[in-house]
């Protein structure tokens, strides 16, 4: 009885503790409010480049009630995920080829290997060149970013399969087909979603940048480079706050639970 | 955290030739379709083009300034970026009050990307040098930060129980057991942080557009359809950031924790 009792208190931090907890982690944000207002009133920058919270939270209530804020991110989501959905497909194809036959593992390595160290903002501008301004180049450049990490972790994922599980299976009459779906996959899975966590992260910092280059009409990154001229301060802190909100979420909701439901299930990950 | 490990037990020259093979086929593809007309000419060079593009902007000195200005701006950004990394880093995890203060901070700065703030770095400190390096500082000081600090928790505290054992006072600790313990992991801090500087320099360039600089002239180029220069420059990129990272962080790690026997040479 009381061992339980004392388990469950392990287990469920008392609520003076949580509150502490949760005291802990929003301290420092409260110290760095404060400065940002001191700085703010103090007067140090104009008010116009360096607004109060105050001002920046009312801009960011006014954008998002209009709409307008929403749809920006709504339509950066949107290009993140189609470029991303690219990358994913191709980025596993070909590294699932190229782990399975040395052919094509000779003819795509050395492209990989050219064109991975290779920022991937230096392709926009040719991008830009060779399919003009807005979504299909902003798409297509995320995606062909995105690629690459997923090939690269896909590639090593399939060879770094066990022998022994593909022998053990063969020898228990699985045909390739099964074999490839019941061992190969899930066995290279943990690799391929730390590609796909690379790669999205990856997609996600270009995405910003492309969207300032290549005037799209709507997206957060053209928000903020658009505010820029107007000297909206606070909208391009809305903005990025947004940004930061968005790459969070991105994260810790739809990667972590990916990996919950999947190689951390299996026991292949610990958690 | 690094990307990949190449496996490198295959037969070594088939796969030269190979690769050859394939580089030779895909820029034959590629000067195949630059010459049928089917493109603009400007807009896809032939590649004798971009390579006296190539040639030419280094003979006149034009790439090597540019490239020397970049340089100076990744070097200093991440020069900043390690002075204020690597210590933040290792008092995160050496003191508990510190990790509870930056610890909140850094994970909430962390998922913006550095790009997302070059309008507002442009508004607050102009268009120039200033800027760039602000923005490939913020870029490369995450990577440090947190490389720094697992590595740090990261170290055996068999060794620092032994050690503290065998009479060691705090400072010898400190430099004998735990900055070299955490060597790998900040070396992979430092990769990435480069990896990133690198990125990010690139895109401040364009965006916060100033006279010198690869990025801007793969941006300028263009405005005036030089796709010749832009790829050119794009090489010089590519090289310059791969150099980088084979040859002063491959020969760091060479010289410290491989030597060390504290990691194995993975990559080929």
């Amino acid at each position: 009885m009381t061992n339980e009792a004392a388990t469950a208190l392990v287990h469920v931090p008392a609520l003076p503790q949580r509150l502490r907890a949760i005291w802990r982690t929003l301290f420092p944000f409260l110290v760095v409010a404060l400065l940002w207002e001191a700085v703010a009133w103090a007067g140090v920058f104009p008010r116009k480049l360096f607004p109060p919270l105050e001002e920046i939270f009312a801009g960011f209530y006014r954008l998002t009630v209009s709409g307008i804020l929403p749809m920006h991110a709504a339509q950066t989501v949107l290009r993140l995920l189609t470029g991303f959905a690219l990358a994913a497909v191709a980025g596993i194809v070909i590294g699932i080829a190229m782990g399975r036959s040395r052919r094509a593992e000779d003819v795509f390595l050395p492209l990989v290997a050219i064109g991975a160290p290779i920022p991937g903002l230096a392709y926009a501008p040719l991008f830009l060149l060779w399919f003009g301004l807005g979504n299909l180049s902003s798409v297509l450049l995320v995606g062909f970013v995105a690629a690459f990490p997923v090939i690269l972790n896909t590639w090593t994922g399939v060879k770094a399969v066990k022998e022994i599980w593909l022998r053990s299976a063969q020898a228990m009459g699985a045909d390739d087909r099964r074999i490839f779906r019941h061992v190969i996959l899930p066995g290279a899975l943990p690799y391929i979603l730390t590609g796909l966590r690379l790669g999205l992260a990856q997609a996600w910092r270009i995405l910003v940048a492309v969207e300032m280059l290549a005037a799209v009409p709507w997206g957060l990154g053209w928000m903020i480079f658009g505010a820029r001229e107007i000297l909206n301060t606070d909208v391009m802190m809305s903005g990025i706050i947004v940004i930061g909100l968005i790459g969070l979420a991105l994260e810790k909701l739809v990667f972590q639970k990916l990996e919950d439901y999947t190689v951390v299930r299996w026991g292949m990950v610990t958690a | 955290m690094s990307d990949i490990a190449l496996p490198v037990t295959r037969p070594r020259n088939r796969s030269i030739l190979r690769a050859a093979v394939t580089l030779i086929a895909v820029a034959l593809l590629y000067e195949a379709l630059a010459r049928s007309g089917w493109f603009a000419a400007a807009l896809l060079p032939t590649l004798p083009r971009i390579w006296s593009a190539l040639i030419g902007s280094l003979a006149d000195g034009s790439m090597i300034r540019h490239a020397l200005y970049t340089m100076y701006r990744v070097m200093l950004g991440f020069g900043l970026a390690i002075a204020v990394g690597l210590p933040l880093g290792i008092l995160m995890a050496r003191f508990r009050p510190v990790e509870n203060f930056f610890l909140p901070l850094v994970s909430a700065l962390m998922p913006i990307p550095s790009f997302a703030l070059v309008p507002l770095f442009m508004l607050w400190f102009g268009i120039g040098n200033l800027t760039t390096i602000l923005i490939v500082f913020y870029a490369a000081t995450f990577p440090m930060v947190f490389n720094t600090w697992s590595g740090v928790r990261a170290v055996n505290p068999l060794w620092l129980r032994a050690a503290s054992a065998m009479g060691a006072n705090e400072r010898r600790l400190f430099w004998k057991v735990i900055i070299p313990g955490a060597l790998p992991f900040v070396i992979t801090g430092m990769r990435q942080a480069f990896l990133r500087a690198w990125i990010a320099v690139v895109g401040a360039e364009m965006i916060a557009a100033s006279d010198w600089g690869l990025g801007w002239v793969i941006f300028d180029a263009k405005e005036f359809l030089n796709a010749d220069l832009m790829l050119a420059s794009l090489i010089v990129i590519g090289a310059i950031g791969f150099l980088t990272e084979r040859l002063v962080f491959g020969s760091l790690e060479r010289a410290t924790v491989l030597r060390w026997g504290m990691m194995r040479a993975t990559k080929g």
